[in-house]
């Protein structure tokens, strides 16, 4: 899933300078599983900015609505009615960053700012820690590193196995994070693969990652 | 011959070869590079120019390069994958043909984490032994990556990095494998402060037969300090320096520990000159590149070095 972090408080209090009456979206995707924008998450964050304001002596009016899906444009569309009715300035998405593109483009005369940081694509490794596990690379091969992803999770995207910095199995960049290519060996080498690793691997097609421009998905059996 | 640089000249002639690393600063002024250059003329027989080592802003590796080589150096250009994609890499390969540098050293690079501008965002389109190949097939063919083929793109003598002391060790000689069918003519190791060990995995290489496919240089480091010594363990970041050497530097008073550390690396010298299977050192100064000519007189092999 898309893991998303909240923004602190500060640089949403920022974000909402001059703005009274808001309406913060939250997501029921992605988001509320990393507990970052879902129903609950909503109502602390509203809570806690309403405080805020009236503490510096503006006081601001926040109303709370969660979607099912901000990254699907028909559950957008239930935003209509409550933004034409009762005349936010601004709504804050607290979504992964499709949310409140959707809104941007959506309506015209309301600000939209983002609540989240969208983090990136990944799992849950314990309650509360979440790690990176594809950077969406548009062309998977982790079949040839015995089903890991050296792309990702190694901090240079090597293919022809550890650098120098690889240290008691663990990475030099981010010492809480296990070296993949220590991992995806021990796994080869228990699968009997060696081999495969030795093999050259050439320059990768990155014609298929963010590289090659705005990526879209077409199914033509899909579309109407 | 395949490149026609001096460093495959005497590699292959079978002479113990000295290599030493040049750290550009961060200038603009050719008389700085040139007077650092006198540390290394007439002392080593090829110097290493380095990259933007440790991810901090240096002068361009291949222009440094040029000024050497203008000084009557013998270069060796390094290149990182970290900041430069295989256009950009394929690019500077063919400037350095045209300006007449023979010897390219290809490692992917430091992590931009630990330079001097670590908000940057990184590259790293290809990896060092991708790269190797590329050096390799526009050296051999004239071939790049993209498949077009170019005139005259001029030959290489192709370096790669490798770690003896990387655990497993099965896979350090993978790796070391994979570099040498890339098409790596020599290699230059991670800094050697255990000797043991460094037989030990040149052995490994032997049995795997890839010693007779490439020309090994150990990397020696002469330490300032037992401080500096231990400061390096604790940075765990892929060189280790062993008990003994530890002990020795704590063995004399504090300003004597540099020269204590430049006897150690001249006696580590002499062992490599004597083990089967190296072919040279690559002398790694971090900085201080005042110490080679004594370094070099230290440890013997001044001499030779006069002789040629
Ligand atoms: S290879 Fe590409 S698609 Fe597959 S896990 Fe890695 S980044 Fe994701
Ligand atoms: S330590 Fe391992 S994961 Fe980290 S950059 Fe090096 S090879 Fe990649």
């Amino acid at each position: 899933m898309i893991i998303a972090e909240r923004k602190p408080i500060k640089e949403l209090l920022e974000m909402l300078a001059g703005h009274d009456r808001v309406l913060l979206v939250g997501c029921k995707g992605c988001v509320t599983v990393c507990n970052a924008g879902g129903v609950r998450e909503v109502g602390v964050l509203a809570s806690a900015l309403r405080i805020a304001r009236r503490r510096q002596g503006r006081p601001i009016e926040i109303d709370e609505m969660t979607l099912d899906r901000q990254c699907e444009p028909e559950f957008i569309s239930w935003l209509e009615e409550p933004l034409r009715e009762n005349g936010y300035t601004a709504v804050m998405s607290a979504a992964c960053s499709v949310g409140p593109q959707y809104i941007a483009e959506r309506f015209d005369n309301v600000a939209v700012m983002p609540a989240l940081n969208t983090k990136f694509i990944g799992g849950t490794l314990e309650h509360g820690v979440w790690a990176e596990f594809c950077r969406a690379c548009g062309n998977c091969g982790i079949h040839n590193f015995g089903g890991l992803c050296p792309i990702t999770r190694c901090s240079k995207g090597l293919l022809h196995g550890p650098c120098a910095g690889s240290s008691g199995g663990k990475c030099e960049v981010r010492p809480e994070v296990d070296c993949i290519w220590h991992l995806i060996y021990t796994r080869m080498k228990n699968l009997g693969q060696v081999d495969k690793l030795k093999a050259l691997k050439p320059a990768k097609n990155w014609s298929g990652y963010w590289s090659g421009g705005v990526r879209r998905v077409v199914r033509e059996d899909l579309t109407l | 011959m395949k490149a026609g640089s001096n460093l495959e000249r005497l590699l292959k002639s079978g002479q113990f070869t000295i290599t030493a690393e040049f750290v550009p600063p961060a200038t603009g002024d050719r008389g700085l590079i040139e007077r650092q250059a006198r540390y290394f003329k007439g002392h080593v027989d090829a110097v290493s120019v380095a990259d933007n080592m440790g991810a901090v802003v240096g002068t361009a590796s291949c222009a440094v390069s040029k000024a050497l080589l203008d000084l009557g150096l013998e270069p060796i250009m390094s290149l990182v994958t970290r900041d430069r994609n295989r256009i950009a890499l394929q690019s500077d390969l063919l400037g350095a043909s045209l300006l007449g540098i023979r010897n390219v050293f290809c490692t992917t690079g430091d992590h931009q984490k630990f330079g001097d501008h670590p908000e940057a965002l990184n590259v790293y389109d290809i990896d060092s032994v991708q790269l190797v190949n590329a050096v390799r097939g526009l050296s051999d063919s004239g071939k790049l990556l993209g498949g077009a083929v170019c005139d005259k793109a001029g030959s290489f003598f192709v370096g790669a990095a490798a770690n003896p002391f990387g655990d497993p060790a099965d896979l350090m000689i993978l790796r070391l494998g994979q570099k040498v069918r890339a098409g790596a003519d020599f290699i230059q190791s991670q800094p050697v402060f255990d000797l043991e060990k460094f037989g030990h995995w040149v052995q490994l290489a032997r049995e795997e037969g890839l010693i007779e496919k490439c020309f090994i240089l150990a990397t020696v480091m002469p330490l300032r300090s037992a401080r500096e010594a231990r400061a390096i363990n604790e940075r765990r970041r892929g060189i280790e320096v062993s008990k003994e050497i530890i002990a020795r530097l704590e063995g004399v008073p504090e300003p004597e520990q540099a020269r204590e550390g430049l006897r150690i690396c001249a006696e580590q010298i002499q062992a490599l000159k004597e083990m089967k299977g190296v072919q040279g050192v690559h002398i790694m100064s971090a900085g201080r590149e005042e110490v080679i000519p004594e370094l070099i007189k230290e440890s013997g092999l001044e001499t030779a070095r006069a002789r040629d």
